[in-house]
Protein backbone atom coordinates (compact mmCIF):
# COMPACT_ATOMS: atom_id res chain seq x y z
CA UNK A 1 0.00 0.00 0.00
CA UNK A 2 1.74 3.25 -0.77
CA UNK A 3 0.67 6.08 1.52
CA UNK A 4 0.78 8.29 -1.84
CA UNK A 5 -2.09 6.71 -3.56
CA UNK A 6 -3.84 6.46 -0.46
CA UNK A 7 -3.81 10.20 -0.25
CA UNK A 8 -4.66 10.49 -4.16
CA UNK A 9 -7.63 8.07 -3.47
CA UNK A 10 -8.79 10.34 -0.25
CA UNK A 11 -8.33 13.42 -2.35
CA UNK A 12 -10.36 11.83 -5.33
CA UNK A 13 -13.72 12.51 -2.92
CA UNK A 14 -13.32 16.37 -2.80
CA UNK A 15 -10.34 18.71 -1.10
CA UNK A 16 -9.32 17.96 2.24
CA UNK A 17 -6.58 19.53 4.97
CA UNK A 18 -3.46 17.65 5.85
CA UNK A 19 -4.57 16.46 9.23
CA UNK A 20 -7.70 15.17 7.85
CA UNK A 21 -5.90 13.03 5.24
CA UNK A 22 -4.49 11.30 7.90
CA UNK A 23 -7.31 10.76 9.96
CA UNK A 24 -9.42 9.08 7.16
CA UNK A 25 -6.55 7.03 6.00
CA UNK A 26 -6.36 5.48 9.68
CA UNK A 27 -10.24 4.96 9.52
CA UNK A 28 -10.15 3.89 5.95
CA UNK A 29 -7.80 0.87 6.66
CA UNK A 30 -9.51 -0.13 9.68
CA UNK A 31 -6.84 1.59 12.00
CA UNK A 32 -4.75 -1.20 11.12
CA UNK A 33 -2.16 0.68 9.26
CA UNK A 34 -1.07 3.83 11.75
CA UNK A 35 0.10 6.93 9.15
CA UNK A 36 2.56 8.87 10.79
CA UNK A 37 1.48 13.24 10.48
CA UNK A 38 5.47 13.41 8.92
CA UNK A 39 4.60 11.28 6.33
CA UNK A 40 1.28 12.27 4.86
CA UNK A 41 3.02 16.03 5.19
CA UNK A 42 6.35 14.59 2.73
CA UNK A 43 3.78 12.98 0.35
CA UNK A 44 1.69 15.44 0.31
CA UNK A 45 4.54 18.12 -1.28
CA UNK A 46 5.87 15.92 -3.57
CA UNK A 47 2.51 15.03 -4.62
CA UNK A 48 2.43 18.53 -5.22
CA UNK A 49 5.56 18.96 -7.12
CA UNK A 50 4.63 16.28 -9.25
CA UNK A 51 1.58 18.21 -10.23
CA UNK A 52 -0.64 15.35 -8.67
CA UNK A 53 -2.33 17.55 -6.03
CA UNK A 54 -2.60 21.08 -5.57
CA UNK A 55 -3.54 23.52 -2.68
CA UNK A 56 -4.54 27.27 -1.85
CA UNK A 57 -0.62 28.19 -0.62
CA UNK A 58 1.96 27.12 -2.84
CA UNK A 59 4.78 28.57 -0.47
CA UNK A 60 6.75 25.96 0.76
CA UNK A 61 7.31 26.44 4.36
CA UNK A 62 6.97 23.10 5.57
CA UNK A 63 4.60 21.31 8.19
CA UNK A 64 2.48 24.22 9.65
CA UNK A 65 1.40 25.55 6.25
CA UNK A 66 0.44 21.97 4.86
CA UNK A 67 -1.48 21.15 7.78
CA UNK A 68 -3.43 24.61 7.39
CA UNK A 69 -3.68 24.27 3.53
CA UNK A 70 -6.44 22.47 1.60
CA UNK A 71 -5.45 20.40 -1.03
CA UNK A 72 -7.33 18.90 -4.26
CA UNK A 73 -6.50 16.31 -6.45
CA UNK A 74 -5.71 17.66 -10.47
CA UNK A 75 -6.49 16.12 -13.45
CA UNK A 76 -3.51 14.16 -13.55
CA UNK A 77 -3.52 12.78 -10.00
CA UNK A 78 -7.05 11.07 -11.35
CA UNK A 79 -5.27 9.50 -14.32
CA UNK A 80 -2.25 8.35 -11.70
CA UNK A 81 -5.10 6.98 -9.54
CA UNK A 82 -7.07 5.16 -11.83
CA UNK A 83 -3.93 3.68 -13.48
CA UNK A 84 -2.45 2.46 -10.02
CA UNK A 85 -5.90 0.50 -9.42
CA UNK A 86 -5.25 -1.34 -12.47
CA UNK A 87 -1.99 -1.75 -11.88
CA UNK A 88 -0.94 -5.45 -10.35
CA UNK A 89 1.61 -5.09 -8.00
CA UNK A 90 4.56 -7.10 -8.10
CA UNK A 91 4.25 -10.80 -6.78
CA UNK A 92 6.10 -12.48 -9.53
CA UNK A 93 9.04 -12.82 -7.63
CA UNK A 94 9.42 -14.95 -4.53
CA UNK A 95 9.32 -13.15 -1.38
CA UNK A 96 12.37 -12.75 0.69
CA UNK A 97 10.88 -15.34 3.60
CA UNK A 98 12.62 -15.59 7.00
CA UNK A 99 10.49 -18.56 8.01
CA UNK A 100 11.63 -20.61 4.67
CA UNK A 101 14.98 -19.89 5.56
CA UNK A 102 14.29 -21.15 9.18
CA UNK A 103 12.91 -24.02 8.16
CA UNK A 104 15.48 -24.85 5.64
CA UNK A 105 18.76 -24.20 7.81
CA UNK A 106 16.48 -25.70 10.96
CA UNK A 107 16.79 -29.26 8.52
CA UNK A 108 20.58 -28.40 8.03
CA UNK A 109 21.73 -28.07 11.87
CA UNK A 110 22.47 -31.44 13.40
CA UNK A 111 19.80 -32.71 16.32
CA UNK A 112 17.31 -30.34 15.23
CA UNK A 113 14.08 -31.38 15.85
CA UNK A 114 12.54 -29.95 12.32
CA UNK A 115 9.00 -30.83 13.74
CA UNK A 116 9.21 -28.87 16.33
CA UNK A 117 10.93 -25.85 15.09
CA UNK A 118 8.04 -25.87 12.62
CA UNK A 119 5.16 -26.00 15.37
CA UNK A 120 6.92 -23.37 17.11
CA UNK A 121 6.28 -21.63 14.10
CA UNK A 122 2.17 -22.85 13.38
CA UNK A 123 1.57 -22.06 17.21
CA UNK A 124 2.85 -18.42 16.81
CA UNK A 125 0.55 -17.91 13.35
CA UNK A 126 -2.30 -19.50 15.19
CA UNK A 127 -2.13 -17.10 17.78
CA UNK A 128 -1.97 -14.77 15.64
CA UNK A 129 -5.12 -15.59 13.71
CA UNK A 130 -6.78 -15.94 17.38
CA UNK A 131 -6.24 -12.34 17.63
CA UNK A 132 -7.36 -11.10 14.27
CA UNK A 133 -10.65 -13.34 14.44
CA UNK A 134 -11.57 -11.63 17.55
CA UNK A 135 -11.06 -8.23 16.07
CA UNK A 136 -13.17 -9.10 13.48
CA UNK A 137 -15.56 -10.66 15.73
CA UNK A 138 -16.07 -7.83 18.22
CA UNK A 139 -15.85 -5.19 15.53
CA UNK A 140 -15.82 -6.09 11.68
CA UNK A 141 -19.83 -6.90 11.47
CA UNK A 142 -19.85 -3.10 11.85
CA UNK A 143 -17.19 -2.07 9.63
CA UNK A 144 -16.34 -3.20 6.33
CA UNK A 145 -13.27 -1.77 6.26
CA UNK A 146 -11.63 -3.63 8.89
CA UNK A 147 -13.56 -6.93 7.66
CA UNK A 148 -11.49 -7.11 5.01
CA UNK A 149 -8.28 -5.94 6.01
CA UNK A 150 -8.57 -8.78 8.86
CA UNK A 151 -9.74 -11.17 6.12
CA UNK A 152 -6.88 -10.59 3.98
CA UNK A 153 -4.08 -11.16 6.83
CA UNK A 154 -6.28 -14.25 8.18
CA UNK A 155 -5.86 -15.87 4.12
CA UNK A 156 -2.22 -14.47 4.42
CA UNK A 157 -1.15 -16.12 7.61
CA UNK A 158 -3.95 -19.29 7.04
CA UNK A 159 -1.84 -19.52 4.11
CA UNK A 160 1.75 -19.77 5.66
CA UNK A 161 0.31 -22.62 8.37
CA UNK A 162 -0.73 -24.09 5.10
CA UNK A 163 3.08 -24.35 3.88
CA UNK A 164 4.04 -24.90 7.34
CA UNK A 165 1.97 -28.21 6.73
CA UNK A 166 2.85 -29.05 3.49
CA UNK A 167 6.69 -28.74 4.76
CA UNK A 168 5.83 -31.23 7.93
CA UNK A 169 4.31 -33.77 6.30
CA UNK A 170 7.12 -33.78 2.87
CA UNK A 171 10.01 -34.13 5.74
CA UNK A 172 8.21 -36.59 7.23
CA UNK A 173 7.58 -38.58 4.42
CA UNK A 174 11.54 -38.06 3.06
CA UNK A 175 12.42 -39.50 6.23
CA UNK A 176 10.52 -42.03 7.37
CA UNK A 177 13.14 -43.53 9.96
CA UNK A 178 13.59 -40.18 11.93
CA UNK A 179 11.00 -37.62 11.38
CA UNK A 180 12.84 -35.10 12.81
CA UNK A 181 16.51 -35.72 11.74
CA UNK A 182 16.18 -36.20 7.55
CA UNK A 183 19.11 -38.64 6.16
CA UNK A 184 21.70 -36.37 4.32
CA UNK A 185 20.17 -38.17 1.43
CA UNK A 186 16.69 -37.38 2.20
CA UNK A 187 18.18 -33.21 2.38
CA UNK A 188 17.04 -30.84 0.27
CA UNK A 189 20.00 -29.01 -1.43
CA UNK A 190 19.49 -25.07 -0.11
CA UNK A 191 19.11 -22.81 -3.20
CA UNK A 192 21.85 -20.33 -4.09
CA UNK A 193 19.70 -18.69 -6.78
CA UNK A 194 20.05 -15.08 -6.67
CA UNK A 195 16.84 -13.15 -5.88
CA UNK A 196 15.56 -15.74 -3.35
CA UNK A 197 16.93 -13.82 -0.15
CA UNK A 198 17.47 -17.48 0.93
CA UNK A 199 21.43 -17.27 0.04
CA UNK A 200 22.00 -14.34 1.47
CA UNK B 1 -15.84 -28.76 37.28
CA UNK B 2 -15.02 -28.97 33.33
CA UNK B 3 -17.93 -29.58 31.19
CA UNK B 4 -15.58 -32.51 29.87
CA UNK B 5 -12.57 -33.65 30.66
CA UNK B 6 -10.10 -36.58 29.47
CA UNK B 7 -7.59 -37.94 30.97
CA UNK B 8 -4.96 -39.59 30.22
CA UNK B 9 -6.68 -41.31 27.19
CA UNK B 10 -5.67 -43.47 24.84
CA UNK B 11 -7.18 -45.44 22.03
CA UNK B 12 -5.19 -48.41 20.26
CA UNK B 13 -6.63 -50.54 17.20
CA UNK B 14 -5.53 -54.30 16.10
CA UNK B 15 -3.21 -55.97 18.12
CA UNK B 16 0.75 -57.34 17.68
CA UNK B 17 2.44 -56.06 14.20
CA UNK B 18 -1.11 -53.98 13.04
CA UNK B 19 -1.85 -52.49 16.17
CA UNK B 20 -2.10 -48.05 15.72
CA UNK B 21 -2.23 -45.87 18.37
CA UNK B 22 -4.77 -43.85 17.33
CA UNK B 23 -4.58 -41.67 20.75
CA UNK B 24 -1.88 -41.89 23.43
CA UNK B 25 -2.11 -40.03 27.08
CA UNK B 26 -4.46 -37.71 26.12
CA UNK B 27 -5.48 -34.89 28.76
CA UNK B 28 -7.74 -32.66 28.02
CA UNK B 29 -10.48 -29.70 29.78
CA UNK B 30 -13.10 -27.87 28.03
CA UNK B 31 -14.87 -25.66 30.66
CA UNK B 32 -18.75 -24.13 30.31
CA UNK B 33 -18.77 -21.20 27.47
CA UNK B 34 -14.92 -22.09 26.49
CA UNK B 35 -14.21 -23.38 22.65
CA UNK B 36 -11.44 -25.64 22.13
CA UNK B 37 -10.07 -26.48 18.61
CA UNK B 38 -8.20 -29.68 18.35
CA UNK B 39 -5.51 -29.32 14.70
CA UNK B 40 -3.42 -31.69 13.33
CA UNK B 41 -2.80 -33.50 10.40
CA UNK B 42 -4.89 -36.56 8.49
CA UNK B 43 -4.72 -39.33 10.87
CA UNK B 44 -3.24 -37.78 13.93
CA UNK B 45 -6.51 -38.72 15.80
CA UNK B 46 -8.89 -35.97 15.67
CA UNK B 47 -11.55 -37.86 14.82
CA UNK B 48 -11.19 -40.58 17.46
CA UNK B 49 -10.90 -37.82 20.02
CA UNK B 50 -14.30 -36.68 19.41
CA UNK B 51 -16.01 -39.87 18.90
CA UNK B 52 -14.35 -41.12 22.46
CA UNK B 53 -15.41 -37.46 23.95
CA UNK B 54 -18.83 -38.09 22.61
CA UNK B 55 -19.31 -41.64 24.21
CA UNK B 56 -19.82 -43.36 20.90
CA UNK B 57 -16.64 -44.77 21.54
CA UNK B 58 -14.54 -46.34 24.11
CA UNK B 59 -10.97 -45.26 25.18
CA UNK B 60 -8.82 -48.57 25.31
CA UNK B 61 -7.65 -46.63 28.97
CA UNK B 62 -8.03 -43.25 30.57
CA UNK B 63 -11.41 -42.18 31.45
CA UNK B 64 -13.74 -39.59 29.82
CA UNK B 65 -15.68 -37.03 32.28
CA UNK B 66 -18.69 -35.43 31.32
CA UNK B 67 -19.84 -32.55 33.78
CA UNK B 68 -17.96 -34.27 36.30
CA UNK B 69 -19.24 -37.99 35.68
CA UNK B 70 -17.42 -40.96 34.76
CA UNK B 71 -18.60 -42.53 31.63
CA UNK B 72 -17.22 -45.82 32.86
CA UNK B 73 -19.53 -45.93 35.30
CA UNK B 74 -22.62 -45.54 33.31
CA UNK B 75 -24.87 -47.91 32.01
CA UNK B 76 -25.13 -47.88 28.20
CA UNK B 77 -28.66 -46.51 29.06
CA UNK B 78 -27.37 -43.66 31.19
CA UNK B 79 -25.01 -42.82 28.25
CA UNK B 80 -27.28 -43.01 25.74
CA UNK B 81 -29.72 -40.27 27.76
CA UNK B 82 -26.74 -38.05 28.08
CA UNK B 83 -26.29 -37.99 24.60
CA UNK B 84 -29.72 -37.22 23.71
CA UNK B 85 -29.66 -34.72 26.59
CA UNK B 86 -26.95 -33.24 27.09
CA UNK B 87 -24.78 -33.40 23.69
CA UNK B 88 -25.09 -31.79 20.53
CA UNK B 89 -22.93 -33.16 17.05
CA UNK B 90 -22.44 -31.49 13.87
CA UNK B 91 -20.38 -33.26 11.26
CA UNK B 92 -18.62 -32.09 8.23
CA UNK B 93 -21.60 -33.66 6.15
CA UNK B 94 -24.53 -32.42 8.23
CA UNK B 95 -26.21 -35.28 8.69
CA UNK B 96 -29.55 -34.28 8.32
CA UNK B 97 -32.64 -36.67 8.13
CA UNK B 98 -34.11 -36.02 4.65
CA UNK B 99 -37.84 -37.06 5.44
CA UNK B 100 -38.01 -34.23 7.72
CA UNK B 101 -38.06 -30.75 7.74
CA UNK B 102 -35.94 -27.98 8.85
CA UNK B 103 -37.79 -28.11 12.42
CA UNK B 104 -38.45 -31.53 12.65
CA UNK B 105 -34.59 -32.31 12.17
CA UNK B 106 -33.88 -29.59 15.07
CA UNK B 107 -37.14 -31.03 17.19
CA UNK B 108 -36.24 -34.72 16.82
CA UNK B 109 -33.03 -35.27 19.35
CA UNK B 110 -36.01 -33.57 22.31
CA UNK B 111 -38.72 -35.84 20.86
CA UNK B 112 -36.29 -38.57 21.21
CA UNK B 113 -35.84 -38.10 24.86
CA UNK B 114 -39.77 -38.24 25.43
CA UNK B 115 -40.75 -34.42 24.66
CA UNK B 116 -44.35 -34.12 23.15
CA UNK B 117 -44.09 -33.58 19.72
CA UNK B 118 -45.88 -30.13 19.91
CA UNK B 119 -43.67 -28.73 22.79
CA UNK B 120 -40.25 -30.43 21.12
CA UNK B 121 -41.56 -28.40 17.51
CA UNK B 122 -42.04 -25.42 19.37
CA UNK B 123 -38.28 -25.61 20.61
CA UNK B 124 -36.84 -26.37 17.59
CA UNK B 125 -39.17 -23.22 15.75
CA UNK B 126 -37.63 -20.79 18.38
CA UNK B 127 -34.02 -22.33 17.97
CA UNK B 128 -33.90 -21.83 14.22
CA UNK B 129 -35.51 -18.80 14.75
CA UNK B 130 -32.48 -17.62 16.89
CA UNK B 131 -29.80 -19.06 14.12
CA UNK B 132 -31.96 -16.70 11.73
CA UNK B 133 -33.07 -19.59 9.86
CA UNK B 134 -37.01 -18.81 11.11
CA UNK B 135 -38.18 -18.76 7.81
CA UNK B 136 -36.53 -22.13 6.34
CA UNK B 137 -38.56 -24.27 9.51
CA UNK B 138 -40.50 -25.85 6.87
CA UNK B 139 -38.12 -26.56 3.92
CA UNK B 140 -36.72 -30.32 3.96
CA UNK B 141 -32.74 -30.41 3.63
CA UNK B 142 -32.37 -30.60 -0.04
CA UNK B 143 -34.39 -27.60 -0.32
CA UNK B 144 -31.49 -25.80 1.50
CA UNK B 145 -28.13 -24.34 0.36
CA UNK B 146 -25.31 -25.94 2.05
CA UNK B 147 -24.17 -23.29 4.67
CA UNK B 148 -28.59 -23.60 5.65
CA UNK B 149 -28.23 -27.07 6.19
CA UNK B 150 -25.12 -26.50 8.49
CA UNK B 151 -26.54 -23.71 10.11
CA UNK B 152 -29.99 -26.33 10.81
CA UNK B 153 -27.18 -29.13 12.35
CA UNK B 154 -25.64 -26.59 14.80
CA UNK B 155 -29.38 -25.86 15.84
CA UNK B 156 -30.14 -29.08 16.46
CA UNK B 157 -27.09 -29.74 18.23
CA UNK B 158 -27.84 -26.92 20.22
CA UNK B 159 -31.39 -27.58 20.83
CA UNK B 160 -32.88 -27.53 24.57
CA UNK B 161 -30.15 -27.65 27.32
CA UNK B 162 -26.90 -29.48 26.11
CA UNK B 163 -23.49 -28.33 27.81
CA UNK B 164 -21.33 -29.89 25.48
CA UNK B 165 -20.95 -29.48 21.59
CA UNK B 166 -18.59 -31.80 19.43
CA UNK B 167 -17.90 -30.79 16.13
CA UNK B 168 -15.97 -32.26 13.36
CA UNK B 169 -14.87 -30.23 10.64
CA UNK B 170 -18.06 -28.30 10.80
CA UNK B 171 -17.54 -26.07 7.38
CA UNK B 172 -15.28 -27.98 5.76
CA UNK B 173 -17.66 -28.27 2.95
CA UNK B 174 -18.24 -24.88 2.74
CA UNK B 175 -17.23 -21.46 1.30
CA UNK B 176 -15.09 -18.94 3.55
CA UNK B 177 -18.41 -16.91 3.94
CA UNK B 178 -21.23 -19.63 5.41
CA UNK B 179 -17.91 -21.40 6.59
CA UNK B 180 -17.27 -18.42 9.00
CA UNK B 181 -21.18 -17.61 9.43
CA UNK B 182 -20.68 -21.41 11.40
CA UNK B 183 -18.39 -20.80 13.42
CA UNK B 184 -20.01 -17.08 14.95
CA UNK B 185 -23.04 -20.04 15.82
CA UNK B 186 -20.80 -22.47 17.76
CA UNK B 187 -19.10 -19.05 19.16
CA UNK B 188 -22.09 -17.39 20.08
CA UNK B 189 -23.25 -20.97 21.90
CA UNK B 190 -20.15 -21.05 23.62
CA UNK B 191 -21.32 -17.05 24.93
CA UNK B 192 -24.55 -18.81 26.13
CA UNK B 193 -22.17 -21.24 28.53
CA UNK B 194 -21.85 -24.21 25.67
CA UNK B 195 -18.44 -25.83 25.60
CA UNK B 196 -17.19 -26.64 22.59
CA UNK B 197 -14.53 -28.68 20.68
CA UNK B 198 -14.46 -28.47 17.19
CA UNK B 199 -11.98 -30.71 15.62
CA UNK B 200 -10.21 -29.36 12.32
CA UNK B 201 -7.47 -28.90 10.23
CA UNK B 202 -8.23 -25.34 9.40
CA UNK B 203 -6.81 -22.77 10.95
CA UNK B 204 -9.34 -20.32 10.24
CA UNK B 205 -12.00 -22.17 11.54
CA UNK B 206 -9.53 -22.89 14.66
CA UNK B 207 -8.75 -19.14 14.99
CA UNK B 208 -11.79 -19.01 16.60
CA UNK B 209 -11.50 -21.22 19.51
CA UNK B 210 -10.39 -19.86 23.19
CA UNK B 211 -7.32 -22.63 23.23
CA UNK B 212 -6.04 -24.57 20.23
CA UNK B 213 -4.49 -27.88 21.02
CA UNK B 214 -2.10 -29.52 18.34
CA UNK B 215 -2.68 -33.11 17.95
CA UNK B 216 0.12 -35.03 16.20
CA UNK B 217 0.47 -39.24 15.80
CA UNK B 218 -2.50 -39.61 18.74
CA UNK B 219 -0.46 -36.89 21.38
CA UNK B 220 -1.38 -33.77 22.37
CA UNK B 221 2.06 -31.76 21.71
CA UNK B 222 0.87 -28.08 22.16
CA UNK B 223 -1.37 -25.73 22.49
CA UNK B 224 -2.37 -21.71 22.29
CA UNK B 225 -1.43 -19.18 25.08
CA UNK B 226 -4.73 -17.40 26.62
CA UNK B 227 -5.72 -14.83 24.02
CA UNK B 228 -4.50 -11.20 25.07
CA UNK B 229 -6.78 -8.48 24.28
CA UNK B 230 -7.32 -7.37 20.72
CA UNK B 231 -5.43 -3.67 21.04
CA UNK B 232 -2.27 -5.64 20.99
CA UNK B 233 -2.67 -5.81 17.17
CA UNK B 234 -3.70 -2.45 16.80
CA UNK B 235 -0.75 -0.62 17.11
CA UNK B 236 -2.32 2.38 15.78
CA UNK B 237 -4.29 2.29 19.26
CA UNK B 238 -1.44 2.07 21.06
CA UNK B 239 0.75 4.74 19.40
CA UNK B 240 -1.93 7.27 20.30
Amino acid sequence: MTVRHALLALLSEGPKYGLQLREEFEARTGEVWPLNVGQVYTTLQRLERDGLVESDDTSEDGREKTQQNIFRITAEGQQELVGWLRTPPDLSAPPRDELIMKVLVAMRVPGTDVPEVIQVHRRYLVELMQQWTRIKEAEAESDLSLALVVDAELFRLDAVIRWLDAADGRIKRAAPGSPGEPSAAALPRVPRRRGTGIAR
Amino acid sequence: MSVLELRHVSRTYGQGAAEVHALADVDLAVEAGQMVAVMGPSGSGKSTLLTIAGSLEEPTSGEVLIGGAPLTKMSSNAKARLRRRSIGYVFQDFNLLPGLTAAENVALPLELDGTSARKAHLVGLKTLDDLGLGAKAGSFPDQLSGGERQRVAIARAVVGDRRLLLADEPSGALDSVNGEAVMRLIHAACKRGVAAVVVTHDAQLASWADRVVFLRDGRVTDHTAPLPGPESLLSGEQSR
